[in-house]
């Protein structure tokens, strides 16, 4: 077995002796690059945020920005990385770094390195300047300008993921929105053309990245109190928040098995390692759903890690996917040594964080069933539009018939111990026409048992409930 | 025009520069304190053992199995403090407890040869406690006379006989949130000893001095043993003014003990759980109008929820008392101040330090009492603004009133606030679900510590034999710009080009006794010095080049790396050249420059003097739109004038004034800090449920500029602090969400909002605007508490009542 290592702004560094809970941030800063900081390490300010040469999806390689506080630097073994150093020095600016200055972009300067990564990932998209502008978050009238997308393409959501509490963020929107294509020869641009690093097989005392699926299942079956990590965004805060040290890490981001996204007649089947960056892309607009959802999911920041099996994986009330697909009638494909079986969502959350899910058993993939419903919404009730965590998610997938609800399933975070359907308000709405809300959406406001918390107050919560449902009948006619 | 604010032709003050590190922040060169860690060379890593109980005592701690952890050192304890064992000047911060304070108090702290090791050492430290009874919510507190230092008392008139007299009485109360600084760079301190056992501490602190005499004090040492550096912070904004001492004194401890190098660095959450925040505060108030809707009376009793010691308590009230008035005339005035003592965090200062807990309570009073009084909420405050002549209730005259009208009309016209006001009604009338409002609000905060004796500051200036300038001050650069704006300074002073001068970090050898970077004087107090210093230099340059150009020394100018005589073509000599000359004619090249803020004086126990230098001023008109079906909302646009004097460096200010708006913002509509009521812990204590503004908040439309021909006499080069003031312009923005949310709800209603304004309370904000419900406001005089006993002194303070 070689030993790990990585490639850091163009020199390749081994990792032996590497503990499995070292951060990528940590290991970087001991290697005196200390350009990335830690600001929360929780994925949440982006302060440690770095370049990840990863698979694209419309160039073979994709400068990817994530949050090195949370990935155990073993998991980049055999990748490259890109950090603030390496993109430019002070004699000799990047074209990001130099909007970021001239503008006043920094005053403290610490955010600054991390902002400039997520930046220049998006300064690096490979169609950022010929999408059209885009307003994510439907507004209610007239408006045709974009505050979120700059004339150059560029999309503010790939600063969602990163805090600045000096600027006000003015001059970094300037800055975002000043930059221009890349120049002819530009390194890091050229790097794009070529494959991304294949996935190393490593196996180290403690972290396994097994090669196939079928070892990967060899080792659960060795070791059933292993865990298992793809983006390693929730597992990370664990470690960093929590002390969290587990006895063996198996990552399994890199399996082709779970790494498969395909569109059939019947069935859209997702593999559970696909970042949620890359569903959005390589699904391109076959569930509509998703499309509502996934902008709201965390920041780019985490999707560009974070995949569909972890979240459904930990088990979360408050994951934001779960209620998605649940009004999408979805299954998991669950897998182990023995063979594959299909769960119901619906059936698949046991409790508070636990499932039907058994030691030595992978989440495959995600299938949602065809046809989808003719009537999708999504409802995130949070304090922040950007990057915050649900207090209450509502999903909706309705068919409506001749002006009547003929088949409806309602998905909802935050107001139980796992995400829930709201049965009593589905049967509510079946049969009654459409939009004559109102009834249903005071069964909506009773359904599951919502807390009083730092996020928002039960009384809050069943309002949203209530609401979520008057405001998608309000904004929504049948197609 | 002043010889301390006159400005010359050409001067280098004025330009919009770049942050003088913005290539190194955006390269990550930039080096903060815990940057160093790699560089140096056997560093002990430090953990405190938290305890989490709100209130108990400590009957005994044991550190045996801690010691036995692989790679732990030491523990440190309150048996290893040679000297005070207190983290601050008041005596009542115990550095190592007995008695556990609030939730997450540190009562000992490991050390490892790794932070690993220090984390599971704290981990194996073993605390018996017997649990005392907690006083935990500020109302808990009040119920329980639960207070804490001095009792000040803002007084000006009859109130009671003022309000006997006026047309409309009404009263009310409101509590509201504190806030968490957030600073992105944690605390931290690094600290060495060298051959003698002196100290060197690299800290980020906004105040170097008072963390040197903090550490010599707890160590036993003099100041002169203890040197403490600070290469610049992540953020401070206040929450390290006073709370870096203690942490680097536990780093000093344990360097001194181990002789090796110690760095201590906060995680988030420890930050959040250990470290003191804005104050929360409760106010309630009785106020009068007349018929014209003119202020007659306020009655108030304000309640700051000080934390489980006094920290800056005191001073942030009196600030608080000092703004109540905010930009308005009230004539009669009767506000008393008090300090809750609670079992939480020690709370501290946050940029405004008070000011704008004051501010909020007025500005809270006229928005909701404008609908009552069947005023626009601007035509309220406009028609109460003060006028040349009028003094605040503290007796200090409002010199510049015109600057404040000229300011708001300027806000009316670049807003088209009439045309949109407008347009916004006419929106309103047709969205039933969604409904938007502007709002207009002023600001009027004083500039000086009040504490006059902190109004002074040093600088070390140094011109080498080639010419070249190295400038170090007594600020602290925390992202402010102050660093540039002393650049700026001096190349101005010293009619340099700005690329000859450089900067040294800030030290407590270089520049002693140095005051706080607070209270937004950073740049009044330290360029006043760094002007004094090269003023100095130059005097005796001018005696060298007098000579040189055959010209009288009075007649010779420095402009631009030149020295010439008053004729503007005459003969003239390079810098370079005069320096050298000067040295060889053993002319002292350096000066040491100090300032003091001329005309200040106050007295804390009657609560009446000048405190202020002068008062920065603006103007901010937002407008929101709010979804009635959730309460989330959205700031549309945002236009601000804002008065910093004559800019010393634009691009700075502009930066402040932009960046304070939206933590301003943030305060009052998104940062949501909690605190369990039964257990005291915080549950905001991380980037995850403690939410800052983010780029969703921040104004899609955001239009910001300086008051032009806004000279001011008393300060450097005609320039105005920045600092503080542009947070309390983000006041229209809650104005406006109040505005949005009675727009639910019949014409003329009153509504209450709860700050912080999240969209859950902009919800029931709106909810009781469409049930014409929910006003707490009461017409008719329900009054406030009355003082207990006469004004008492800030515990703060006391030693100079002796003197």
């Amino acid at each position: 077995m070689p030993i790990p290592s990585i490639t850091v702004n163009g020199a390749t560094v081994p990792l032996e002796g590497t503990a499995p809970h070292t951060t990528a941030l940590d290991w970087l800063r001991e290697n005196g690059l200390v350009g990335a900081k830690e600001g929360c390490a929780e994925g949440e300010c982006g302060a440690c945020s770095v370049l990840v040469a990863r698979p694209g999806t419309s160039t073979p390689t994709r400068w990817t920005a994530l949050n090195a506080c949370l990935l155990p630097v073993l998991a980049l073994d055999g990748q490259e990385v890109v950090t603030a150093e390496g993109l430019g020095t002070p004699a000799d600016l990047h074209p990001v770094q130099h909007e970021m200055a001239v503008r006043g972009g920094s005053q403290c300067g610490y955010c600054t390195p991390g902002f400039v990564c997520s930046m220049a990932a998006e300064f690096y998209r490979p169609d950022r300047a010929v999408a059209a502008p885009v307003e994510v978050v439907a507004t209610t009238e007239d408006e045709d300008r974009s505050p979120e997308h700059g004339p150059n393409g560029f999309d503010l959501h790939a600063l969602s993921g990163n805090l600045c509490r000096c600027t006000g963020y003015r001059p970094i929107r300037d800055a975002a929105y000043a930059l221009g294509t890349p120049a002819d020869g530009d390194p890091l641009a050229t790097r794009q053309a070529e494959p991304a690093p294949a996935p190393a097989r490593t196996a180290v005392p403690g972290f396994v990245r097994p090669a196939t699926l079928a070892e990967a299942l060899q080792v659960l079956a060795g070791q059933p109190d292993a865990v298992v990590v793809a983006g390693s965004t929730d597992h990370g805060v664990e470690v960093n928040l929590r002390g969290l040290r587990a006895p063996h890490v198996v990552a399994v981001d890199r399996l082709p098995e779970l790494r498969g996204v395909s569109v059939a007649d019947d069935v859209v089947e997702i593999g559970a390692a696909v970042t949620l960056s890359e569903v959005a892309q390589r699904l391109d607009g076959a569930v509509p759903l998703l499309d509502l959802l996934l902008p709201q999911f965390a920041s780019v920041l985490i999707r560009n890690g974070a995949t569909l099996g972890g979240n459904l994986g930990t088990g979360s009330p408050i994951g934001d996917t779960a209620p998605g697909l649940l009004a999408l009638d979805a299954s998991l494909v669950l897998v182990s040594a023995a063979g594959e079986r299909e769960v119901p969502l619906a059936d698949y959350f046991t409790g508070y964080r636990r499932s039907v899910r058994t030691a030595g058993e992978l989440i495959r993939a995600v299938r949602i069933p065809q046809p989808q419903p003719g009537l999708v919404g999504f409802a995130k009730i949070a304090k922040r539009r950007f990057d915050d965590i649900s207090s209450v998610a509502v999903a909706f997938g309705l068919d409506v018939e001749d002006g009547v609800v003929t088949r409806a399933r309602i998905g909802l975070g935050g107001v139980a111990a796992t995400p829930i359907r709201a049965l009593a308000t589905e049967e509510a709405l079946v049969g009654r026409p459409w939009p004559d809300v109102a009834a249903a959406a005071e069964v909506l406001a009773t359904e599951g048992t919502p807390l009083d918390d730092h996020r928002a107050s039960a009384a809050y919560r069943r309002a949203m409930l209530r609401q979520a449902l008057l405001k998608f009948a309000a904004s929504e006619v049948p197609a | 025009m002043s010889a301390l604010s006159e400005r010359p032709a050409g001067a280098v003050v004025g330009t919009a520069v770049p942050h003088e590190s913005a290539a190194l922040h955006v390269t990550g060169q930039a080096l903060y304190t815990d940057d160093l860690v790699g560089r140096t060379k056997g560093v002990l890593h430090a953990w405190p053992v938290q305890v989490l109980e709100v209130h108990a005592r400590v009957t005994d701690l044991r550190t045996e199995a801690a010691l036995a952890v692989p790679g732990v050192v030491r523990v440190l304890t309150a048996a290893d403090v040679p000297g005070v064992n207190d983290a601050g000047v008041k005596h009542d911060e115990p550095l190592f407890p007995t008695e556990v304070m609030f939730h997450g108090h540190a009562v000992c702290w490991v050390l490892g040869e790794t932070l690993e090791a220090a984390r599971l050492g704290a981990v194996a430290v073993e605390v018996d406690t017997e649990p005392l009874p907690a006083v935990i919510t500020l109302r808990d507190a009040i119920e329980a006379e639960s207070f804490q230092g001095g009792k000040p008392t803002l007084l000006r008139g009859d109130v009671e006989e003022a309000l006997a007299g006026s047309a409309h009485v009404v009263s009310g109360e409101i509590e509201f949130a504190g806030q968490e600084h957030f600073y992105l760079e944690t605390h931290c301190a690094l600290a060495q000893v060298d051959e003698a056992g002196q100290v060197f501490i690299q800290s980020s602190t906004q105040h170097p001095s008072e963390t040197q005499e903090i550490v010599a004090h707890v160590l036993g040492l003099s100041s002169s043993e203890v040197t403490v550096q600070c290469l610049r912070m992540g953020g401070g904004f206040g929450g390290k003014e006073m709370q870096p001492h203690g942490l680097a004194a536990i780093a000093a401890l344990g360097a001194r003990l181990t002789g090796r190098p110690v760095r201590l660095r906060l995680n988030r959450a420890q930050d959040i759980s250990m470290t003191g925040k804005r104050h929360g505060f409760h106010a309630q108030w009785r106020v009068g109008f007349d018929d014209d809707g003119r202020l007659t009376a306020l009655d108030a009793t304000l309640t700051s929820d000080g934390g489980w010691s006094l920290d800056l308590s005191e001073p942030v009230l009196a600030r608080a008392l000092c703004h109540v008035d905010n930009a308005y005339w009230i004539p009669a005035v009767r506000v008393n101040g008090r300090v809750a003592r609670t079992n939480k965090t020690s709370q501290t200062a946050f940029r405004g330090f008070g000011g704008p807990q004051g501010m909020l309570v007025i500005e809270d009073v006229l928005g909701r009492c404008a609908p009552a009084l069947g005023l626009t909420p601007h035509e309220l405050r406009r028609r109460n603004f003060y006028v040349d002549g009028q003094e605040t209730p503290y007796g200090q005259p409002v010199r510049q009133a015109n600057r404040l009208a000229r300011t708001w009309a300027q806000v009316l016209d670049t807003s088209s606030f009439d045309a949109r006001t407008a347009e916004i009604d006419a929106f309103n009338a047709q969205s039933l679900h969604v409904k938007r409002a502007l709002a207009i609000t002023p600001v009027k905060f004083g500039i000086s510590f009040n504490f006059t004796a902190f109004n002074q500051g040093g600088a070390l200036v140094h011109v080498y034999k080639d010419g070249s300038v190295l400038i170090t001050h007594g600020g602290t650069e925390m992202g402010q710009g102050l660093h540039t704006k002393m650049l700026q300074v001096a190349a101005t002073a010293l009619g340099v080009p700005l690329a000859k001068v450089r900067l040294a970090p800030t030290r407590t050898d270089k520049v002693p006794n140095t005051s706080a970077t607070a209270a937004s004087s950073g740049a009044d107090l330290n360029g006043g010095a760094v002007k004094n210093a090269c003023e100095q230099i130059l005097a005796r340059l001018a005696q060298v080049a007098a000579e040189q150009l055959h010209v009288p020394a009075a007649d010779v100018r420095f402009v631009d790396g030149q020295v010439r005589g008053l004729a503007p073509d005459g003969p003239s000599v390079p810098w370079d050249d005069v320096v050298r000359l000067a040295y060889f004619s053993r002319v002292q090249l350096w000066a040491a420059g100090f300032y003091r803020t001329e005309g200040l004086h106050w007295d804390s126990a009657a609560m009446r003097g000048e405190p202020f230098k002068y008062f920065a001023l603006g103007v901010a008109a937002a407008e929101v739109e709010v979804d009635g079906f959730t309460g989330a909302y959205r700031v549309r646009r945002v236009d601000v004038v804002h008065d910093v004097g004559d800019s010393l460096s634009p691009l700075v200010d502009l930066g402040q004034v932009e960046g304070g708006f939206v933590q301003g913002l943030g305060w009052l509509t998104l940062e949501d800090l909690r605190w369990d009521p039964t257990s005291g812990k915080v549950l905001t204590s991380s980037a995850s449920t403690y939410k800052l503004p983010s780029f969703s908040e921040m104004p899609e439309d955001f239009r910001v500029s300086l008051l032009e021909a806004a000279h001011e006499e008393g300060a450097v080069y005609g320039s105005k602090a920045v600092g503080e003031p542009p947070l309390m312009l983000a006041f229209s923005v809650r104005e406006a969400l109040r505005q949005a949310a009675a727009a639910f709800g019949p014409a003329g209603h009153t509504v209450d909002l709860a700050s912080p304004a999240t969209p859950e309370a902009v919800y029931w904000a709106v909810e009781a605007a469409r049930s014409a419900e929910g006003a707490h406001v009461v017409p008719g005089s329900v009054p406030p508490p009355a003082s207990a006993g006469p004004p008492i002194r800030p515990e703060s303070e006391r030693v100079l009542g002796q003197i």
